[in-house]
């Protein structure tokens, strides 16, 4: 039985942009831009060049992601 | 990468009992399977072997929202259905295609496997689409092997299908299986060959290849659990669990192959 929803993929940051945004090089070589998710901006989780994430995908829209997880 | 467990030499003979399961379920339902059938009956059969096994049927009752799990033993989805469809007391009719997707549980362990079957005979393109689906299925698998990146595996499926001129589907993803039938890693059908974890003795995926005949699109139907194509064309679906060893990986739900080949 395959996996239904959000796709959830690990990735690094490669860029800080303006409004929370980044861009994030992922394990499978593809380069997206994504967000933090709400929970993580409340709980001030600060994200930096370089950093591990999870990122989840919309299928709709493979270019674009929510960061719901920074690794340590 | 959230931790893939790796199954040791116990829990992998075990996982081959799940698997063996699996396998003769397929062959058991491919061969009951023609026109005029319902595949309720097929649901009947298999849920019958299953249990006869000693094993239980791992889908039925699964699911994340606790008022619409998955009601039967197979997932059944007709040509345009792409998985996770239910089972009818519509009968098959000559020309269709049938995907039978089928999970058990034995020993705490799961085994997970599908394939889609021509209902009769059927038009060239579907008979196409199930040959490139299958053969996208061993492409991967040939890539599974330890010391390779994961996405190996996504890219030779992806570039199989491609070249075919058929389309892989991006909002379902295959995945690691054992102790679940959902376990790390979750993996899509497509990627860029080198990337990804590299893979290791011990870890055992779902490799499950879903193939549109047109656009890589699906809808849910109001069900919540039938994926279907966009534009109503065809969609074909293989999967086996394999293991991954020291060169080539271990099919665990091949019909007629128990331990390693």
């Amino acid at each position: 039985m395959a996996k239904q929803g959000p796709i959830k993929v690990d990735g690094t940051i490669t860029e800080t942009l303006p409004n929370a945004m980044f861009k994030v090089t992922l394990e499978s070589g593809h380069t997206i831009l994504a967000h933090i998710s709400g929970k993580m901006r409340m709980n001030f989780i600060k994200i930096l060049v370089g950093d591990k994430v999870t990122v989840e995908l919309s299928p709709y829209d493979l270019t674009k992601g929510r960061i719901t997880y920074r690794y340590k | 990468m959230r931790k893939i467990p790796l199954k040791s030499t116990g829990e992998l003979a075990l996982m081959r009992e799940s698997g063996r399961i699996v396998a003769e379920v397929l062959a058991l339902v491919g061969g009951a399977i023609r026109p005029g059938v319902a595949t309720v009956e097929l649901d009947t059969l298999a849920e019958g072997y299953i249990r006869a096994q000693g094993a239980e049927p791992a889908f039925k009752g699964y699911g994340h929202d606790p008022s619409n799990l998955f009601p039967a033993t197979l997932c059944v989805s007709l040509d345009d259905e792409v998985v996770h469809g239910f089972p009818s007391p519509t009968p098959l009719e000559e020309g269709q295609v049938v995907s039978i997707d089928v999970g058990v549980l034995k020993n705490g362990f799961y085994g997970d496997g599908a394939m889609t079957f021509a209902v009769g005979r059927t038009g060239e393109e579907k008979r196409e689409l199930l040959r490139v689906t299958e053969e996208a299925l061993y492409r991967g698998i040939a890539q599974a092997r330890a010391g390779n990146h994961l996405y190996d595996i996504s890219s030779a499926i992806q570039e199989h299908v491609e070249a075919a001129g058929f389309s892989v589907v991006k909002d379902l993803v295959w995945h690691g299986v054992g102790r679940n039938l959902h376990e790390e890693p979750a993996v899509p059908n497509y990627g860029v060959r080198g990337t990804g974890v590299v893979l290791r003795p011990g870890m055992v995926l779902a490799i499950e290849p879903m193939v549109n005949a047109g656009t890589y699109r699906v809808k849910v139907d109001s069900d919540g659990w039938t994926v279907r194509t966009a534009d109503g064309r065809p969609s074909a679906h293989f999967e086996h669990t394999v293991a991954i060893r020291n060169g080539e990986a271990e099919i665990l739900t091949r019909y007629g192959q128990t331990g390693s080949h």
